[in-house]
């Protein structure tokens, strides 16, 4: 059977050689270039970025109802709490001014099924790098019209800086790190 | 769906033409566009090898990890090994993209090869994962970014209390058992890998788990000498109380991240879930009706193995025979996994057309084309034949089209697949009239059922059972490797074939000899 004739040369040409060795450059071009190249900016060269973030139980819906002792009565004897207390948490609700400005406005709902769970907030805001004023407020009582907690503050925001506003639930305080 | 079928054509043309462009480079053999699940496996080798080094070198503290894979910068094995397991991984990703684009072009999402597709689907998956998670082991300031613009996409989905990105707000809030959690699934995910390619080749005799030697030796050799000419760096170390600024970013591997600050991780999300949607629903959708399978004929098996050694996708099985020899087994085909293809028709012993037998019944054979067909085809072909020297062309459906070759001297026969042949069938077209015998199977490696084209090749060469008689006269008989687009190359061997037959004289028994 001619073997020539039914398969392809075994040895390669000259232009074969070459075809591989411009295949494997290729590849190895595309793969050195684009695993680091172009570069990537995440933030713009005169930006720096808040972040605004919490995790914090909000109070409860309602007031606890005391129970009269007929109610208490039809309790079995360990559950004789005297006053009954709703599960349910208040959304907590976050606002951030910058320089008067509102630019964030969050509601964050109290976690489970029995929404009986802390609220969690987070938020990037890219801002520009420079001096801020800045004012953040959380409510967390849907009973109370005022928000139970507050924080003014200058803030001197440097290029690529992350400025972070949390809650710091010890100290009972909105937090700027 | 008209447009789908549209573009998957448009793209399997452009990949054809790539393939030949390869196959010039290359050879058809080697051409690493048909081995592209085997350099998946490659890389996926040279990613574990590395990875099991580095490990041992890796500092799983939060003031070490960084440390210790910079300092890998000062030795050249340093350099290597590091280089090695990130190009390794952009490979894996480039050649699994690939390989899941070709198998979509050339229609493998379907039919009987459902199984291979759905369980390659969460692969892709994987290999994301542990990619990704990768960056995060050095704690340099690209896998801070990548770490928390992960963090901050998961949070997309309303599935934790509190936010995961939590954890990267502070100093503080980044310990050792963060980096511990780092190194679970940046080792963890790549054994599920491992576990889920096991599941992938299941339905497939002789996986290809590595490519052909040269081909491995040359794809490593090219990591290798890019690893120690562009070596992987680290950025600065992470620090959280600032956002780095220009980020040297693999796009191969971490693409999603600006796409995510581009857009939203809303639509990155629908994306991603969309993207794996359509992937897991494509085999599912409407598709030509699947071939019919092989059926075994017990009253001619006699458990010789064959077809059970040659075919692709393990749908044969042997049983105990019903006739209850001890000893004795029988071929059974899983319809399920059947590609209906013909291989074991070929392979059976059963096939040869030199049987007595009025009605030529083989034991294991395909409804559509069953071996006693093809020789009765051949026996009126023969016998129509007014051509002083005719010559017969046994090619194949997914190859060069072997119709473009009907001339008055030619009997062409277009086969499931050119290793439906029994060699035997060569033989006897010789001795049945025909002056010479061309055999027409895809290129190699380009079987559309994987092995046809070499089981083919081994039987004619005597090589593999069952075999060509050697003393069939050789120069009587053509092989060619021509697949789907390849008619002129066919042409040019029917053209040499009928050049070499010219000296031949008929003897008036429609037998050939040298004049």
């Amino acid at each position: 059977m001619p073997e020539a004739a039914a398969r392809p040369p075994s040895r390669l040409t000259l232009s074969a050689w070459a075809g591989q060795v411009l295949l494997y450059g290729l590849f190895a071009l595309a793969i050195g270039v684009f695993s680091q190249w172009p570069p990537y900016h995440h933030l713009g060269a005169d930006e720096a970025l808040i972040k605004i973030s919490f995790t914090h139980s909000g109070k409860p819906v309602g007031d606890c109802v005391p129970l009269s002792p007929a109610e208490l009565a039809r309790l079995p004897p360990n559950m004789r709490a005297p006053t009954k207390c709703p599960r349910e948490r208040s959304p907590v609700t976050v606002q951030v001014d910058i320089d008067g400005v509102n630019v964030l406005t969050r509601s964050a709902p109290p976690s489970g099924l029995s929404k009986d769970g802390a609220s969690s907030v987070y938020h990037r805001l890219v801002v520009p790098a420079r001096e801020q004023r800045l004012s953040v407020r959380l409510s967390d009582d849907v009973r109370a019209r005022d928000a139970a907690f507050q924080k003014e503050a200058i803030v001197s925001l440097t290029p690529g800086q992350v400025l972070v506003i949390d809650f710091d639930a010890e100290k009972r305080a909105i937090t700027l790190q | 769906m008209r447009s789908a079928a549209a573009l998957r054509q448009l793209g399997l043309t452009g990949w054809r033409a790539a393939e030949r462009r390869f196959d010039t480079a290359f050879g058809s053999r080697l051409n690493p566009l048909r081995h592209l699940g085997a350099l998946g496996f490659l890389a996926f080798w040279l990613l574990a090898a590395s990875g099991v080094v580095l490990y041992a070198l890796f500092d799983t503290s939060v003031a070490g990890a960084y440390r210790s894979i910079n300092d890998l910068a000062d030795l050249p094995l340093g350099r290597l090994l590091r280089g090695m397991h990130r190009y390794a991984a952009d490979t894996l990703v480039v050649v699994m993209g690939l390989h899941l684009l070709r198998e979509w072009l050339v229609g493998h999402e379907r039919g009987f090869r459902r199984f291979s597709w759905l369980t390659g689907v969460p692969l892709v998956g994987f290999v994301f994962v542990s990619a990704i998670g990768g960056f995060w082991l050095n704690w340099d300031q690209l896998g801070q970014y990548s770490a928390i613009a992960t963090a901050e996409w998961l949070d997309a989905l309303p599935l934790l209390a509190a936010p995961l990105a939590r954890n990267f707000l502070a100093v503080d809030a980044v310990n050792d058992r963060l980096i511990s959690l780092f190194v679970f699934v940046h080792v963890g995910v790549p054994l599920l890998l491992l576990f889920g390619l096991w599941f992938h080749i299941q339905r497939v005799t002789r996986a290809a788990v590595m490519p052909p030697r040269s081909l491995a030796l040359g794809l490593t050799a090219v990591l290798a000498a890019l690893a120690l000419t562009w070596p992987v760096t680290s950025h600065a170390p992470a620090e959280l109380g600032s956002v780095p600024r220009l980020l040297r970013l693999d796009w191969f591997l971490l693409f999603l991240h600006p796409l995510t600050d581009a857009t939203s991780a809303g639509f990155v999300w629908a994306l991603v879930g969309g993207g794996a949607l359509v992937l897991f629903a494509l085999p599912f959708l409407p598709q030509p009706a699947r071939a019919p399978v092989a059926v075994v004929d017990a009253a001619n098996c006699n458990g010789c193995r064959h077809c059970f050694a040659d075919c692709p996708y393990a749908a044969v099985t042997m049983v105990p025979h019903p006739n209850q020899r001890i000893g004795r087994t029988l071929a059974q085909v899983n319809a399920d996994l059947c590609a209906g293809c013909g291989i074991c028709a070929g392979a059976c012993p059963s096939s040869t057309p030199f049987r007595s037998a009025a009605e030529l019944v083989t034991g294991i054979d395909l409804p559509q084309l069953t071996v006693g067909d093809l020789r009765r085809r051949l026996q009126q072909a023969l016998a129509a034949s007014r051509a002083e020297r005719p010559l017969v062309v046994f090619g194949c459906d997914h190859g060069a089209r072997c119709a473009t070759l009907l001339g008055a001297d030619v009997s062409a026969f277009s086969l499931l697949c050119t290793g439906q042949l029994p060699p035997s069938f060569v033989e006897y077209a010789l001795r049945d009239g025909a002056a010479g015998v061309l055999v027409a199977t895809c290129r190699e490696g380009g079987c559309e059922f994987r092995l046809g084209e070499r089981w083919t090749d081994e039987r004619l060469q005597g090589r593999r059972e069952p075999h060509l008689r050697a003393g069939v006269a050789t120069e009587r008989l053509e092989r060619v490797f021509a697949g789907p687009g390849d008619e002129p190359v066919l042409k040019a061997a029917l053209a040499r074939l009928r050049q070499r037959v010219q000296p031949l004289a008929p003897d008036g028994h429609g037998r050939f000899h040298h004049a």
